[in-house]
Parts: C-alpha cells; sequence; structure tokens
C-alpha cells in the first residue's frame, strides 16, 4: 500500500523547515530506521528516519526547499502496491490542529513602526538572532562578561541562541554547566560578587526555580544587606512562559514572581529590537536582571537597527500603536496578541492604544498614566495566571495615578488560573486569545 | 578529641606549622574573638542586639588557624555564625560590633545584622543566613580566580549540617570538574541546631564527602590551632597549584548554643564541660606557648589589649547612631 512522506515536527515549536538533502532515491529500498532525508531548522540540522519499510517511489518535495510546513506530503512509498491505504489515524490530526496556535504568530512582523526611528537603518532579524548579536557585542566589548549555562556551547545552544559563541570566545567565556541549575547559579552570584559579570543561560526559566533561592536570597539581596558595597551584576535569561504542547511543567510565566521582588529588574522583550536592545542593556546594568525571553519568538523576524551603539534602556515601555480609545498593555508575545486585538478592534470602530511594556520592573508608570489619561479605558494582557499578576498591579498603578480620568474599570486578560494542559484544544482554551482581548475591551464600552 | 589525623598526611607535623611569634598572634586573635563574642552575649541579654545572633565560642581556632595560610586577595566566605570570621579577617571589632547593635557605624549601615556583614576590601564576602547557600557563592569566588587566572583561593566554610545540602554537592561536582581553587571547610561542632550529626548524617566520615567527586581531604582537629594551621596549608597549597578543590573536616565543639535563644535540652552540661576542660583552644595555645618561652606577662598583656579593643568596640557600637531613616530606600539597586 502507498504511505505518504510527511514533513515531521522536530522540536515543539517548529513549524516549518528547510527539507536540505534526499538520502535516498526513487527506487531505493528502505528500512524502517534509515535516514532518508535531512531536514534544517532555524535550530538545528536533524535526520529523517523512515518508519515503514519498502521503497521510495516518489519524492515530491525536492532537496533545498525552504519553508515546507509540518505534515505536508515529501514524498511517497510503496506506490505500486495494490493494496489500498489505510485511514489516516488520529495522530496526524492531532499534529495539524498542534501548530495552529504556533503558526497564527509565526508571520514576520515587517510593520515600520516596530523599528526605532531614532536608531537610524534596520534589518530583518529573528529574536534569536538579536540576542546572540546582543551577547555577542558586549562579550567583545567586556572582558568580565561570560555566557553559562546547560548546553550553551558545544551543543550550541539549546535553542541556537548561543550558536557559534564558543567559536569565537573559547571554552573560558562560553561555558557549559553540568544540569546543576541551584549550584550553576549560586556559582554564578558569587562570581559576580566579585565582580565578574555573568550572563546565565536557564534552558527554561520553568528549571531556574531550582535556584530561585539563590537569585532573590542571594543575588537580589545582598546589595542593599552589605550597606551598598555588594553589587551582583548579572543577567539571568532563558524562555519563559508556555512554548507549545510541552504540559505545566514546563509552560509557566515568572514575570510577577521576580518582579514581586525589590533588588531585582524584571525584562521581556517582544520584537527582535526588543531582544537586542534590551540584552545590552542587561549586561551593562550593575544589577541582577532577569531577562524574560519566550520560545516562540526566537524564530520571529522584526526590523533591528543595525547601529554598533544600538541599546534601548530598561524601564521604558514603547507605544507599539496609537490609539485613542483604550490602552492595551502587554508583554513578551502578548503584544502579537495585543496588536491582532487592536487590528479587530478597528475594524469595529474602536480605536486602540498598545503599549508593550518591555520591562516589567521598573514598571514604566509614566508611559502607562499617560496613555490611560488619553484613553480613558485600560486592558492588561499577560499569559501567566490572573491572580497578583503583573495584570493586578497595572490596574492598581491605574487607580492610583489617574482613577479620575477612568471611564470603567481596568480589565486584565490573563492565562487561565490552572496548571498548563496537554491537549492541545485544552492548551488554546488556555492562553489568552485576541478575542478574549476584544471581548474584554468592548466590556468597558 | 582524638589527636590530629593531619599528622599521617605530607606536610608539617601540626606543632611545626607556627612558630612562637605567629602562634602568640593566632593565640591574640582567638583570644579576641572569644572576648569579643562573650560581650556580644552581653549585650544580647541587655537587648541592645536583637534577632538571631550565633556565637563562635568554642570554635576560634578553626577560622584562626585557616586565616593564617592566606595572603591579600583571597576570599572568604561563611554562614550566619560569621563574627569570628570577620574578625579573623581583619576587619574592625567595632563596625562588627555596631552592625550587630544595628547601628549607622557598622558594616552594612544597620542594615545587615549579626548574619550578613560584608568587606571586600578585607576579602570578607559574608555572612548569608540561607545554610548552604554560601558553598555555591563560595565556589562562584573560586570561579572568578579560575577566570581571571590569578593563584587567590576561596575559602568555604559551612557547618555539618549545612552539609547535607543539594547544593553543596552540587558545588562540589562543579568545583572538582572546572578545578577551581576553593577550600571548602566543615566545622562539624556536632549539633546543627538542635540535632547531633549522629541523627542527621548517614555520613560517619564527612571527610570523605568529596570522595565520589575525587575531591582530596583530612578530617582535622579544630580545637588544635597548629593542626588546623598544618592542615590548611596543604590544602591551600593544592589549591594555589591549580590542582582544584580540597575538603577539610574540623572537628570542633560550640560552647553556647545554636543562637542566643537556644535552651541546649539536645547535650549534657556536663559534655560542654568536658570539651571546655579536655580541649578548649586557647588552653591548648597557652600552654604550647609556655613551653615556648612566653611569660605570663606577656600573656597578660595581650589579654589587657583584647579587653579594651573589645570595650572600645561595644562602646563605639552603643554610642553610634541608628541609621538615618532615609536610609530605608538605600542600595535596593545600584543606580546606573
Amino acid at each position: 500500500m502507498a504511505v505518504d512522506i510527511l514533513m515531521p515536527a522536530l522540536s515543539p515549536t517548529m513549524t516549518e523547515g528547510k527539507l536540505a538533502r534526499w538520502l535516498k532515491q526513487p527506487g531505493d529500498q528502505v528500512k524502517s530506521g534509515d535516514v532518508i532525508a535531512e531536514i534544517e531548522t532555524d535550530k538545528a540540522t536533524m535526520e529523517v528516519e523512515a518508519v515503514d519499510e519498502g521503497v521510495l517511489s516518489k519524492i515530491l518535495v525536492p532537496e533545498g526547499t525552504e519553508g515546507v510546513a509540518v505534515n505536508a506530503v515529501i514524498g511517497v512509498m510503496n506506490a505500486d502496491d495494490t493494496a489500498p491505504a489505510p485511514a489516516p489515524k488520529a495522530a496526524p490530526a492531532a499534529a495539524k490542529a498542534a501548530p495552529a496556535p504556533v503558526a497564527a504568530h509565526h508571520a514576520p512582523a515587517t510593520v515600520a513602526e516596530l523599528a526605532e526611528p531614532e536608531w537610524g537603518e534596520t534589518k530583518p532579524m529573528t529574536v534569536r538572532e538579536a540576542l546572540r548579536e546582543a551577547m555577542t557585542l558586549e562579550m567583545r566589548a567586556d572582558e568580565n562578561v561570560f555566557l553559562m549555562g546547560e548546553e550553551v556551547a558545544q551543543y550550541q545552544g539549546a535553542y541556537k541562541i548561543s550558536q557559534g559563541m564558543l567559536d569565537e570566545f573559547g571554552p573560558r567565556r562560553v561555558i557549559d554547566t553540568p544540569i546543576t541549575e541551584h549550584g550553576f547559579t549560586g556559582m554564578a552570584v558569587g562570581a559576580a560578587m566579585n565582580g565578574l559579570k555573568p550572563i546565565v543561560e536557564f534552558m527554561t526559566f520553568n528549571f531556574a526555580m531550582q535556584a530561585i533561592d539563590q537569585i532573590i536570597n542571594s543575588a537580589a539581596k545582598t546589595l542593599y544587606m552589605s550597606g551598598g558595597q555588594m553589587g551582583c551584576p548579572i543577567v539571568f535569561r532563558g524562555p519563559n512562559g508556555a512554548a507549545a504542547r510541552v504540559g505545566a511543567q514546563h509552560s509557566q510565566c515568572y514575570a510577577s514572581w521576580y518582579a514581586h521582588c525589590p533588588g531585582l529588574k524584571v525584562v521581556a522583550p517582544w520584537s527582535a529590537a526588543d531582544a537586542k536592545g534590551l540584552m545590552r542593556a542587561a549586561i551593562r546594568d550593575p544589577n541582577p536582571v532577569i531577562f524574560l525571553e519566550n520560545e516562540i519568538l526566537y524564530g520571529h523576524t522584526f526590523d533591528c537597527p543595525v547601529s554598533e551603539d544600538f541599546v534601548l534602556p530598561i524601564g521604558k515601555a514603547k507605544i507599539e500603536r496609537a490609539g485613542a480609545d483604550v490602552t492595551i498593555i502587554a508583554f513578551s508575545i502578548m503584544v502579537d496578541v495585543a496588536m491582532k486585538a487592536a487590528e479587530a478592534l478597528e475594524a469595529q470602530g474602536i480605536s486602540a492604544e498598545v503599549i508593550n511594556l518591555r520591562t516589567i520592573r521598573p514598571l514604566d508608570i509614566e508611559t502607562i498614566v499617560q496613555s490611560v489619561k488619553k484613553t480613558s479605558r485600560v486592558v492588561s494582557v499577560e499569559e501567566g495566571w490572573p491572580f497578583a499578576g503583573i495584570g493586578a498591579e497595572i490596574a492598581m498603578t491605574v487607580v492610583e495615578h489617574c482613577f479620575d480620568w477612568l471611564d470603567a474599570p481596568p480589565a486584565r486578560v490573563a492565562g487561565l488560573d490552572v496548571p498548563m494542559p496537554y491537549a492541545a484544544n485544552l492548551e488554546k482554551l488556555a492562553l489568552p486569545q485576541p478575542d478574549w482581548v476584544v471581548a474584554a475591551v468592548k466590556k468597558l464600552f | 578529641m582524638a589527636a590530629t589525623e593531619a599528622k599521617s598526611k605530607k606536610g608539617k607535623k601540626p606543632e611545626a606549622s607556627m612558630g612562637r611569634d605567629e602562634l602568640l598572634a593566632a593565640y591574640g586573635k582567638m583570644l579576641l574573638i572569644r572576648r569579643f563574642e562573650e560581650k556580644a552575649g552581653q549585650l544580647y541579654g541587655m537587648g541592645l542586639i536583637a534577632g538571631f545572633c550565633h556565637l563562635y565560642i568554642g570554635q576560634e581556632a578553626v577560622v584562626v588557624g585557616m586565616q593564617h595560610c592566606l595572603k591579600p586577595g583571597d576570599e572568604v566566605i561563611t554562614s550566619y555564625r560569621d563574627h569570628g570570621h570577620m574578625l579573623a579577617c581583619e576587619m574592625d571589632p567595632k563596625g562588627v560590633m555596631a552592625e550587630l547593635t544595628g547601628r549607622a557605624g557598622g558594616y552594612s549601615r544597620g542594615k545587615g545584622g549579626s548574619m550578613h556583614m560584608f568587606s571586600k576590601e578585607k576579602g570578607f564576602f559574608g555572612g548569608h543566613g540561607i545554610v548552604g547557600a554560601q558553598v555555591s557563592l563560595g565556589t562562584g569566588l573560586a570561579f572568578s580566580n579560575w577566570y581571571r587566572g590569578n593563584d587567590h583561593v576561596s575559602l568555604t566554610y559551612f557547618g555539618e549540617g549545612a552539609s547535607n545540602q543539594g547544593q553543596v554537592y552540587e558545588s562540589f561536582n562543579l568545583a572538582n570538574l572546572m578545578k577551581l581553587p576553593v577550600v571548602f571547610i566543615i566545622e562539624n561542632n556536632r549539633y546543627s541546631m538542635g540535632t547531633s550529626i549522629e541523627r542527621s548524617s548517614a555520613s560517619r566520615d564527612l571527610s570523605l564527602n568529596g570522595v565520589p567527586w575525587g575531591m582530596p581531604s583530612m578530617s582535622v582537629d579544630g580545637m588544635d590551632v597548629l593542626a588546623v594551621k598544618a592542615a590548611g596549608e596543604i590544602a591551600v597549597a593544592h589549591c594555589r597549584a591549580g590542582k582544584g578543590p580540597y575538603l577539610l573536616e574540623m572537628k570542633t565543639y560550640r560552647y553556647r548554643g545554636h543562637s542566643m535563644s537556644d535552651p541546649a535540652k539536645y547535650r549534657t552540661r556536663e559534655e560542654v564541660q568536658r570539651m571546655r576542660a579536655e580541649h578548649d583552644c586557647l588552653d591548648q595555645a597557652k600552654k604550647v606557648l609556655e613551653g615556648l618561652g612566653v611569660s605570663e606577662a606577656e600573656l597578660k598583656k595581650l589579654d589587657d589589649e583584647v579587653k579594651a579593643r573589645v570595650a572600645a568596640a561595644a562602646e563605639f557600637a552603643q554610642d553610634s547612631p541608628e541609621p538615618d531613616e532615609a536610609e530605608i530606600w538605600t542600595d535596593v539597586l545600584v543606580e546606573a
């Protein structure tokens, strides 16, 4: 019977890839487990192994083709067999559903207004490249800066953020650690107390919970406890929040956890410019900075200033879209959701202003208050849980600073108050969607 | 306590580890720590020191012996039982005592307290209140020496209670994997708060706790400053030579409670008395000094000097003003 060969998903967030090479040709005998093709993603090159035995009949996608969608038919096996092909089982159907929420965010954002006008010329760049470039530039400029974490060196980064950095800087400055978050975080904090400037990569911020004592009790508090003697210039970075289909322990937003604590700065970039400009600022900052990235955004492309000097200030939000009727405040990947909601609202005659917070702590109260005084309505959007979340802080800030300008109570959109479910449909239900934001906004009128 | 195991290792015999003058200086430092801690206990009783206050009385030989192995630029880090370490690092007793009383003249300007004091100038990196956290941090101090390619050594102290924390073993692994210059010093005073070592550790010989990571180690009579110095020299030389970390288990004893608020029901009065009578570090050092011809008058002069320094520290700590109220908002972040 004929069997379709489908483009496989090689990571939880992969939606497409390049078919780099066919290792079997039509007519070749294929055994289960044989490598039949190589696929490149922006993270890695992976081998595709045959699942079925038989003869490769046809190649439908030639090698070298870019942007092949996951689950696209790339070849056919045993086409000459007369036996009917079995009906597709549940698996492909689920696989089709899975990338949907991801794909919705995947279109390159090349809107001109995303770039920083004052920084001149831009070029398209992924968030991944922006982070790498920022770290590389700062490491070239300052011998005290180094990168450490699990798989950052020889493996080239679990998400390929540090790809090539070992080659340039060597094993003294790009350091593979064992899987020992508590230990290596404490070690990095100790090194920072002695004047070095570590960048600590957590493979995800979920794993940083093993080390949260060192982050809060040692990194954040020692300056105060020492009467200003013992600073801790360190960056803790890595993907935060939900990726896709990785379940409750790997899908959690830590923005409100860290933002709660004095002694820390908390940054959450959305675009490539955010990532590059804020990472450079975070590395230069003499304080501990929590740098919350987002795995889904790593592969997204934005226009980013090319200037050698480009850096963004920590503590300044950015108005991504000007509007008059309501202020939507978001950070990280939720800026995508806010922007889509603003488009939908525009079509319904409501002009929304979208603020990309960029920094969670210190919060840019001035930008928020100025906007709310103009629009008189405010909705916050975050992926994390609602209780004691960033939305609660924004609402209280607005109430404290511009209550009299409000025409409606502040509203918040947040992830559902449950551990993240695995099932594709349930996961989609748990994370804020543009229509949630639209609904929340319309309630205010 | 058994005679030092350090004798069996390579290096000098304990009695050869210090000459007359050095031992006299070490004795003076141990005496300073003893008298300082006694005074701190008094001030606590008078309500001038509050919160947690963990006295080092009984353990003085450990930190003083180890400090004699260091050179300027080396780092020291420890837990919350830290007054002795600060004095051994030559921090000013006035500044330490004033921090205990929460005054502006304290090392942390009154914002740290007994458990949280630092002096970068003297190479003292705290003063840490979370049991075991300083072990990873001390490994990081050693990392900074490795990164800079210098020959400085980090002395990282912790108790036998902390030695059961997971991050201690994570640090052992990292330190030997990367060959970091850190001497891990377990101050085994036999009680982690109220729990005896027999009830808290399945490991009966803590000096063997580094074996799975290939870390060389030694068990040392921590009541004998000469034995401590002899063992410390071997460990520090190992680190300076770039051979990686070294583990020292110091068998010691604290005479006072875990903190000032400890009724110490978990051990007998007789046990404490026996340790004081038979193993006290000051008594032992004094005997050796007398054998080396140090006169009673010389020791008396030293004693008077120490008493005067401690009295001056106590006076300063009471006279120094409380921190200005505006201080509550400073030092949260470094202004970039």
